[in-house]
């Protein structure tokens, strides 16, 4: 099961490198790891998107806890939440393709971004099903080159989220 | 829940224009810091010429690895923070298992490495690695502090997180340009950690469901671990233990926290434990584990542990509750503070039964070997236990004497058991002891190793001769690496691979580094040979040649549960 966990964590040097350790030590998955600055400089904040089952995601929440330089860690098990994920795709089209590449876009609400002779290049955000179905949709015409962010999330609204610390 | 920013020291002014390495002293004082054990070199020259002023005593060992394992006996006996210091590169890589020791046994330590200056940094310079990369999972928290203004307040964070919560070895490694550096301004010294606050109280609410679990119970066990030791929560186990007549396991780590003496103790669990105290285990109806991890070395097969209880897991940290075995009823915070608001709600009981079936088990199943011709290694930990009035403090290395010293010594008062429980570290024992003598002066200080163990780190024996450190040594010498021989006879058809190893006299060894020597063959001798060596002042290494093919029981076979334990030639 996908899970997703969001650390505020303090900006200093070493504290992706603690994280990340912490995970590969304790056989924890990381499907993808976002990390960013928040409106305070001196914090930043990683989302994590681990699979595993709910014994698995307390540990894993209870070790970034741990962590010293963990101020605060956020599941979203129980809450309602917005997620995001931001593709840039390079996808082939010659001049003869080039139309029906830019109507998928549209469909999907991307944005072309970049113009060249054999290619396009198309920015997508959403949840991380609607970036795998465009994926599937311009696979025929063939990728170039696909690079994704990884999930960032926040809750919805101003539901009690289950933090501890 | 404490305060995560705050004000360490007494003193916030006054240090602009001091060097790095003459704030390190100042700060390592104002911690209340009385020894400090460790190597010098290269990167430590401006911390090593500050010191020569200083009223801290510095304790030269041998190897990095013994200075590591010297703060740790002394923390582990005085429950201070042990603090050890070593140069960059092999300086450091050399502590790394002494910090492995401490973390997993949760023990107060600092420890302080010298780095290449600042601007070599990512070099690949002379003496150079990657330190607080290599330590990162062995400590508690790392910092890389490269600034003279910054070094005050890592030592006061340090020593902060080293000894709160679930302690542990703190590492700082610091910049040489750091250290010889003049503060250019006045150094901010406040603590400021805003994601650590360690839980110390523990919940009113799941106290009293605790309580209520244990009131309604008919068999309950208190499994206690090293927590208990920490948190000086002996005298409030005991009462809580006779107030409702509950029996008291105590793990490796906890052995002493109950007094072996007492109707009510089941001394050891696990592997090597008694047989009273994993029957009790796997037929209680409630099982209150305290400051204990539910370690596999404990729990056997897991599958199947204490399969009719329902469990109460007191712990200061909460990822160790359920994260072994499911937990029914958690309790997080310290565990002094918890039992103290658990003994009130404790019903007075009799347990007649449970009580009556525990003396079946005891008086069945006790702890047993048999006498020979030559000296028994269970023979020798007994007479130790006996001549010491179970009072001494003991360290060992890590196999079979330490499973002997657990099962035979006799365990009374907390803090006298310091050995390697989590990491398994052999070679622990002497410098550990000589770390605790230097915090227990006056106090008998002995290892009971045995000669794998002991050759590892052999040559602590110069630095005890070097600070007339009157530590004792006790040498189960069987010429054998005895524990992996054991696992060989019984689960490889006697392949001995690599366990035998050539027998050097030791006692010899221990006179060539100016220590006194004993060595002893007979069982009719051990006692005059144990009081010799507790008569001298000054230290002795007492080699006993015991019965080389000796087995540790009982035992439970990795992958067994606990009921599933082998006697030995009891049964």
């Amino acid at each position: 099961m996908k899970h997703v966990i969001t650390a505020l964590v303090q900006n200093q040097p070493g504290v992706l490198a603690h994280v990340a350790g912490m995970f590969a030590a304790r056989g924890f998955n990381i499907d993808s790891l976002v990390v960013g600055r928040t409106e305070d400089p001196e914090l930043s904040r990683m989302t994590i998107v681990v699979i595993g089952d709910d014994h698995m995601l307390e540990q894993v929440r209870k070790q970034l806890e741990k962590i010293i330089t963990t101020v605060r860690v956020r599941d979203f098990k129980e809450i309602d939440y917005v997620e995001r994920d931001l593709m840039l795709v390079r996808v082939s089209a010659t001049p003869e393709k080039r139309a029906e590449v830019v109507e998928l876009a549209g469909l999907f609400r991307g944005r072309i971004v970049d113009v060249a002779k054999q290619s396009l290049t198309v920015e997508l955000s959403g949840p991380e099903a609607k970036l795998e179905a465009f994926i599937d949709m311009v696979q025929p015409y063939g990728i170039r080159e696909l690079s994704r962010t990884g999930i960032i999330a926040v809750q919805r609204g101003e539901q009690r989220a289950k933090e501890r610390n | 829940m404490s305060k995560s920013t705050k004000t360490a020291s007494k003193r916030t002014k006054g240090y602009a224009g001091m060097t790095g390495a003459d704030l390190f002293h100042k700060m390592l004082l104002e911690e209340g810091v009385e020894v400090l054990f460790g190597v010098p070199g290269g990167a430590l020259l401006p911390i090593f010429d500050s010191l020569y002023k200083t009223p801290i005593k510095f304790v030269l060992t041998r190897h990095e690895q013994g200075a590591a394992h010297m703060a740790d006996g002394y923390a582990r006996s005085t429950g201070k923070v042990g603090v050890c210091i070593a140069t960059s590169g092999p300086g450091a890589t050399n502590l790394v298992t002494g910090l492995a020791t401490a973390y997993m046994d949760s023990v107060p330590m600092v420890a302080i490495t010298g780095q290449v200056t600042s601007a070599l940094i990512g070099n690949d310079a002379f003496q150079e690695a990657d330190t607080t990369g290599i330590t990162r999972p062995v400590t508690k928290h790392n910092m890389l502090i490269k600034r003279a203004e910054d070094i005050g307040r890592a030592i006061h964070e340090a020593f902060y997180i080293a000894r709160t919560g679930r302690p542990g070895p703190v590492l700082i490694d610091i910049a040489k340009d750091a250290t010889s550096n003049e503060l250019s301004t006045e150094p901010d010294l406040t603590i400021d950690l805003p994601g650590y606050k360690p839980m110390l109280t523990g919940h009113i609410r799941q106290v009293k469901a605790a309580a209520k679990a244990i009131n309604a119970s008919k068999q309950p066990v208190l499994y206690v671990g090293g927590g208990v030791v920490i948190s000086e929560a002996s005298e409030i186990l005991d009462k809580v233990a006779h107030r409702g007549n509950i029996p008291v396991t105590t793990t490796l780590m906890a052995l002493g926290a109950f007094d072996e003496s007492d109707p009510l103790a089941l001394q050891m669990p696990g592997m090597h434990g008694t047989a009273v105290a994993n029957y009790a285990i796997q037929e209680c109806d409630c099982l209150i584990a305290v400051g204990a991890r539910f370690d596999d070395r404990v729990t056997g097969k897991v599958e199947t542990f204490a399969p009719h209880a329902k469990i109460i897991h007191v712990d200061i940290d909460p990822t160790s509750i359920s994260k072994n075995v499911k937990t029914d009823i958690p309790v997080v915070g310290d565990a002094k503070d918890i039992l103290e608001k658990m003994l009130p709600m404790i019903e007075s009981k009799q347990r007649k039964d449970w009580l009556g079936q525990i003396a079946k088990w005891k008086k069945a199943y006790p702890l047993h070997y048999d006498t020979g011709a030559k000296i028994k290694p269970q023979q020798v930990v007994e007479a130790v236990g006996r001549l010491t009035d179970h009072d001494a403090i003991i360290t060992t290395g890590v196999g079979q004497h330490q499973m002997w010293t657990a099962q035979f010594y006799g365990w009374r008062k907390p803090r006298r058991m310091i050995t390697s429980g989590g990491l398994g570290t052999m070679g622990f024992g002497l410098p550990a002891a000589i770390g605790a003598q230097f915090g227990n002066p006056g106090k008998t200080v002995i290892d009971i190793d045995g000669d794998g163990s002991l050759a590892m780190t052999v040559g602590e024996l110069v630095t005890a001769v070097h600070y007339n450190q009157p530590v004792k040594v006790v040498v189960l010498d069987n010429c054998y690496l005895g524990m992996v021989r054991q696992w060989q006879e019984m689960f490889y058809e006697r392949r001995y691979s690599a366990t035998e190893h050539p027998c050097p006299d030791l006692s010899l060894i221990a006179e060539a580094f100016g220590a006194k020597g004993i060595r002893t063959t007979e069982p009719g001798e051990l006692d005059d040979a144990i009081n010799e060596m507790l008569k001298h002042d000054g230290p002795v290494v007492l080699a006993a040649s015991v019965e080389p093919e000796e087995n540790v029981f009982p035992m439970v076979a990795a992958g067994k549960g606990l009921h599933e334990m082998d006697m030995g030639r009891l049964v």
